[in-house]
């Protein structure tokens, strides 16, 4: 039964490839530590602990995690509402249409990031729409509806019907029959669904590069301090902050939906 | 459903309006699909309308201003030696980019695939999702710090008193340069490793569904494991290795920030429409430029579609 067991070679090179996408980061943290300030000398001359200080007492960084928050928190909001409908039509429906609001649906994340944005900029322009909180909301709740929508298409084809007509049987009406009947079945594909929107928000740069003023969101504070480095530590610190901040609901959202088949 | 079992029509507004829908489906979609259809429809359709038509406008070369009578001459640009360089140069990486993911992406997803159980399972999902998930920001960021000239890499290089081969590297003609974090081979390294993930998923997936017994039944007529490997287990795996260069194919044309961070000083896609815009302040060009991408997508799309990779995605 040979097959039964991987070869060596085999194991070596899943190995590889799993340490290849996780031993970079690690050096991130490393590098928060380090007490070298003006480049990225390996091995570090010395560790110390002040850049988390350092990095707490600026009121820079506090802005651009604040701007983040209620960027990410309102997106998500929208796209869970729209993202929600779109899926309870397309579940179990076959209409003419269907596959072109499917489509639809995907495109924003389909296209190049740089396409979504420089056309939002364009329409925002056309129509003399002051760049802002709005404008970043927008463009995030449009890339961050199919996240939604993926989640919940998924629990809704596996949501039985026969549920549905039992509670209209039984007398309940539509909207009552959604908030006991369905909703509780798709609510945890929702939080998960709405986690990863919260996380796809709270890290996007590509399109907020073309939607935002003159405010920072994180990603944008951390891209000036990549392109021109100020107290390189100190984004290390940032940057091991953000890590922490986005695995935690992605490791929510896989424990929501874990028995689900054909997760993304 | 079965509306006839339920009572005549029954008091109250919402109670009214929920017969009416559930007696005219067609009605009730409508309500469903009407405020998503309008988000979508007003400012993502629109924006890129928008996008399409600044596109077949021009700039004036003496005033700057944006002349708006229609014409291709943006489109004319694009084949200016300097503009068709920087789109071939962005593909080449972008094909290039996508060949090593899947060679990178096939072990890992056939050991997750074929042999890792239980446990093993849900570990191997979630150290692919977890780095597809983090912050892209902090990935380039630490790309930026292995590959810096005082960096990890040069650092392993010394002490293994290989520095010989390192410079040799760098000093290849096109692909090299100053450093590591200066040249092509750093911009490749760093997309690859950024979408790599979005390669394993699709392709695990494909490989979860080839039947164990296909395998078995080529072992068993004395194929040696390459002619498995070659006849049995690429050709059933091909639409989830499509699906993957999607993602990969279409992230990379699009990136203009990893080329900025890391890389030399010629310009990719993505670069060459954000200076267009901004700095340059051509948008008709931009905008043209930003077609290069949706059309080799549209047409990369479209040829994918024809091997089924749709079922894998």
């Amino acid at each position: 039964m040979r097959s039964d067991r991987a070869s060596r070679p085999l194991k070596l090179a899943a190995l590889g490839g799993l340490l290849f996408l996780h031993v970079p980061l690690l050096f991130v943290f490393l590098y928060a530590f380090t007490t070298e300030e003006k480049s990225y000398q390996f091995p570090p001359p010395g560790l110390t602990l002040k850049w988390f200080g350092v990095a707490f007492g600026r009121q820079d960084i506090w802005d651009a995690i604040g701007l983040s928050l209620r960027v990410a928190a309102l997106a998500t909001t929208v796209a869970l509402v729209l993202g929600t409908l779109i899926a309870a039509a397309l579940a179990r429906r076959q209409f003419f249409g269907r596959e072109a609001v499917s489509l639809l649906v995907i495109l924003p994340i389909a296209l190049p990031g740089i396409v979504t944005g420089i056309a939002l900029r364009a329409a925002f322009n056309l129509m003399e729409i002051d760049y802002g909180l709005l404008t970043i909301i927008l463009g995030h709740a449009t890339f961050c509806i199919v996240v939604v929508y993926n989640n919940a298409v998924a629990r809704f084809r596996r949501l039985s019907g026969s549920l549905v007509e039992a509670s209209m049987d039984l007398g309940a009406d539509g909207f009552q029959t959604f908030r006991y009947v369905i909703l509780p079945n798709i609510a945890t594909a929702l939080l998960a669904g709405g986690m990863l929107a919260f996380a796809l928000s709270f890290d996007e740069v590509i399109v907020t590069t073309f939607t935002a003023g003159q405010q920072s969101t994180l990603p944008i504070w951390m891209l000036s301090e990549l392109v021109r480095p100020r107290q390189r530590p100190v984004t290390n610190v940032v940057a091991v902050f953000v890590i922490l901040v986005t695995f935690l609901p992605i490791l929510a959202a896989y424990y929501l939906t874990r028995d689900e088949s054909g997760h993304k | 459903m079965s509306i006839a079992a339920l009572p005549a029509p029954r008091a109250g507004v919402l109670r009214g309006l929920s017969d009416f829908l559930l007696r005219r489906p067609g009605a009730y979609l409508a309500l469903l699909l009407v405020p998503p259809l309008l988000w979508l429809g007003i400012i993502y359709l629109g924006s890129l309308f928008a996008l399409l038509t600044n596109s077949f406008f021009s700039v004036d070369e003496f005033s700057g201003t944006i002349d708006y009578t229609l014409t291709l001459s943006s489109y004319g640009q694009l084949f200016q030696l300097a503009n068709l360089d920087i789109v071939i140069r962005t593909v080449l990486m972008a094909a290039a980019v996508t060949l090593a993911s899947a060679a990178l992406a096939f072990p890992v997803a056939y050991y997750a695939a074929r042999y890792a159980k239980g446990r093993m399972k849900a570990v191997f999902y979630l150290a692919v999702m977890m780095p597809l998930w983090s912050s892209y920001l902090v990935k380039v960021y630490a790309w930026k710090l292995i590959l810096a000239k005082e960096g990890i890499v040069s650092w392993i290089a010394d002490t293994l008193g290989v520095t010989v081969v390192l410079d040799g590297v760098l000093a290849l003609p096109v692909v090299g340069g100053p450093s590591l974090s200066t040249s092509y081979i750093g911009t490749f390294l760093v997309f690859t490793y950024v979408w790599l993930p979005y390669m394993i998923l699709p392709l695990q997936a494909s490989l979860e569904r080839v039947p164990g017994n296909l395998v078995e039944a080529s072992e068993d007529l004395g194929a040696h494991p390459a002619q498995t490997f070659r006849h049995v287990i690429l050709p059933l795996a091909l639409p989830g290795m499509i699906a993957g260069s999607i993602f990969t194919f279409s992230l990379t044309l699009g990136d203009y920030i990893i080329p900025q961070i890391v890389g030399g000083s010629n310009l990719f896609i993505g670069q060459a429409v954000l200076i267009q815009q901004g700095t340059a302040g051509n948008i008709p060009l931009a905008a043209a430029f930003t077609v290069v991408p949706v059309a080799i997508m549209g047409l990369y799309l479209w040829g994918a579609k024809r091997t089924g990779a749709f079922d894998a995605l």
